[in-house]
C-alpha cells in the first residue's frame, strides 16, 4: 500500500518531452546562454557568492578567504550588536521560531506592538505599520493608496519594489525623469485636477547614491494637490538631526505623507514599514493584502529589530564615522582617478561608473580575489545602461580598512584597465 | 492635411532621431521589433511626444501600444480628450 502511494506520487523519471514552442521555460534560453558565456569567460559568477563565514559587519569569509564586505547595506553595522543578539536570543526562547500566521490573524506578538512602537517613537509619527520585507512595504502601501482612477507619479529611475507595486495596483502610472524637478510639475500639470495623486520618490537613489531634491520635489507635488510617499530605505540612521532621512535634513517633513523603510539596511535584520502621521493609517491593515496575506516577521526578527532602532536614535559617533568614512573612501577614489557616480560624498554609496560589462566583471574579480566584495550591478538595474561596482560603506569600517580598499581598488582597476 | 496625418507626420518626425537603422515608417512599423528600441529610448521618445502634444501617455497606455498607428490614435484620442 505504502508503495504504491510513494509511485503514485513520485515525479516521473523521465517525463515526457515538450516542444520547445510550447515549453514555458525556453523564454529564459537568452538569459542561460547569457550566463554561461560570463562563467565560460573563467571569472566567478557575481551573482552566486557565499559567505561561509560572517565574522563582523565589515568582514567575511568568501571561498575560504578573508573578505572585506564593502556591498551589504549594513549601514549602522547593527547585525552583530550585541544587544540587538541577545534581544533575538531572548525573543527565541520566550516566542519560538516563528509566528505561522498572518499580522491579521495569530501572527502578531508583543515585539510586533514593540517594534512598532519603536518606529513611532524613531520617526516621531503616530502611526507605524511593519510588512514583512521592505519589498512588500512598496508593494503593498503604493498598491493600495493609489486605487483605479487616479494617479501614481514615479521617478524613471526608481526602485523595483516601486515600479512593482505601481503594476500590482489599478492606478495610471505616470514616469518623469530622475530627480527632475521641472519635469515633474510638468507632468504633474498635464494630469486632470481631480483624481488623487500619489508622488513617489526616494531620499537616496541606490545605484548611484545621488541624493534627491527632495524639498524642491514635495513643494512640486503640493503645488498639485498630491500626496507624497518617500522611500528613506538608504538613508535611515544618518541623514537629519534624528537620523529619520533625507527627507528630515532637508527639512520637509511637515509636507511627506508617508515614509517607507526597510529593517534590511541600517537596522540590520529583515522586513519593512511606513510611518505617517495620517488620522486614517490604520486602514492600511484593513485593505492592504501584501501585508494581509503572508506570515509575519518571527518574534527574534522584530525583538532584535526593536532593539536596533532603539539605538540607533542615540547613535551619534556611529553616525558621524559612517560620513568619514564615506569622505575618505570617495576623497581616495576620487584621486586614484575613478569615474564615480557622484561628485561628492552625498550618501553611504559609492559608485564607480566602468566602460562596460568586461571590465567591470574583470576589476570586480580582481577586487574579489584580493579580498574586497563590491556589489557589481548592470542593466536593467542601473540607470542609462551603465556597468558599475557600488560600494556602500559601514559605520563599523576602520580608517585603516578603507585604506587597505583603497589599495586594492587601484591594483584591480590597472589590472582591468579601468585606470591608467 | 487630415488631423491624423497631420499627426502623423509629427510623430514619425518625432521617430526620426532615435530612428539609427533609418527603418521605413508605416503605421504597421512596431516599436519593439522593426525599431529595435530598448526600453530608454522608449522613455525618452515618449517624453519628446508628450512635450509636443502636451499630453501625458501613462504607461498602462504604453503597453498598449505596439505600432505607429496605434501610436497616431491613442494621441489623436488624446488631444481631443
Amino acid at each position: 500500500m505504502t508503495d504504491a502511494i510513494d509511485t503514485a506520487e513520485a515525479l516521473p523519471e523521465n517525463p515526457s518531452p515538450i516542444a520547445p514552442e510550447r515549453d514555458l521555460m525556453s523564454k529564459f534560453d537568452g538569459l542561460i546562454a547569457e550566463r554561461q558565456a560570463l562563467l565560460d569567460s573563467g571569472v566567478t559568477d557575481p551573482f552566486a557568492i557565499v559567505m561561509e563565514q560572517v565574522k563582523s559587519p565589515t568582514e567575511a569569509v568568501i571561498k575560504g578567504k578573508d573578505t572585506i564586505l564593502l556591498g551589504t547595506y549594513n549601514y549602522m553595522g547593527m547585525t552583530f550588536d550585541p544587544d540587538v543578539i541577545q534581544a533575538g536570543k531572548d525573543a527565541l526562547d520566550q516566542f519560538g521560531s516563528g509566528t505561522n500566521g498572518s499580522r491579521m490573524l495569530n501572527g502578531t506578538f508583543r515585539d510586533h506592538m514593540e517594534v512598532e512602537q519603536a518606529l513611532r517613537d524613531f520617526y516621531g509619527t503616530t502611526g507605524a505599520i511593519v510588512f514583512s520585507t521592505g519589498y512588500m512595504a512598496n508593494l503593498g502601501m503604493i498598491s493600495t493608496l493609489a486605487g483605479k482612477g487616479e494617479y501614481v507619479i514615479l521617478d524613471a529611475d526608481s526602485h523595483a519594489s516601486i515600479y512593482d507595486g505601481c503594476k500590482q495596483g489599478y492606478a495610471e502610472i505616470v514616469r518623469f525623469r530622475h530627480n527632475d524637478i521641472e519635469d515633474l510639475d510638468k507632468r504633474l500639470g498635464r494630469l486632470p485636477k481631480e483624481p488623487g495623486k500619489l508622488v513617489v520618490l526616494e531620499g537616496v537613489y541606490s545605484m548611484l547614491g545621488d541624493v534627491a531634491p527632495l524639498k524642491e520635489m514635495v513643494a512640486v507635488a503640493k503645488k498639485h494637490n498630491a500626496m507624497v510617499l518617500s522611500d528613506e530605505a538608504h538613508s535611515m540612521g544618518f541623514y537629519g538631526p534624528n537620523g529619520r532621512g533625507v527627507y528630515e535634513a532637508q527639512g520637509c517633513e511637515g509636507d511627506v505623507d508617508f515614509i517607507v523603510g526597510t529593517f534590511s539596511k541600517s537596522v540590520g535584520t529583515v522586513g519593512g514599514f511606513c510611518v505617517s502621521n495620517h488620522p486614517k493609517f490604520e486602514a492600511i491593515r484593513l485593505a492592504c493584502r501584501p501585508y494581509i496575506f503572508t506570515a509575519s516577521l518571527p518574534p527574534s526578527v522584530v525583538a532584535t529589530a526593536a532593539m536596533s532602532i532603539r539605538k540607533l536614535q542615540h547613535a551619534h559617533n556611529k553616525r558621524a564615522h559612517l560620513w568619514e568614512n564615506a569622505r575618505q573612501l570617495h576623497g581616495g577614489l576620487t584621486r586614484l582617478g575613478f569615474k564615480l557616480g557622484t561628485e561628492n560624498p552625498d550618501s553611504a554609496i559609492i559608485a564607480v561608473i566602468l566602460d562596460d560589462q568586461t571590465q567591470a566583471v574583470m576589476m570586480w574579480q580582481a577586487l574579489l580575489d584580493s579580498g574586497v566584495y563590491v556589489n557589481m550591478a548592470r542593466p536593467p538595474a542601473t540607470p542609462a545602461g551603465t556597468y558599475l561596482l557600488r560600494c556602500s560603506l559601514c559605520a563599523e569600517h576602520t580608517a585603516e580598512q578603507i585604506a587597505t580598499v583603497l589599495e586594492r581598488f587601484e591594483a584591480a582597476g590597472r589590472a582591468a584597465h579601468a585606470l591608467n | 492635411m487630415s488631423d491624423r496625418a497631420a499627426i502623423f507626420e509629427t510623430v514619425t518626425g518625432l521617430i526620426q532621431p532615435f530612428n539609427k537603422k533609418g527603418v521605413a515608417l508605416s503605421d504597421a512599423t512596431t516599436f519593439q521589433h522593426d525599431l529595435e528600441w530598448d526600453s530608454l529610448t522608449v522613455m525618452d521618445f515618449v517624453a519628446a511626444i508628450e512635450d509636443d502634444f502636451d499630453i501625458i501617455i501613462t504607461m498602462n497606455m504604453q503597453a498598449e501600444i505596439e505600432t505607429v498607428g496605434q501610436l497616431v490614435d491613442a494621441v489623436q484620442k488624446l488631444k481631443d480628450a
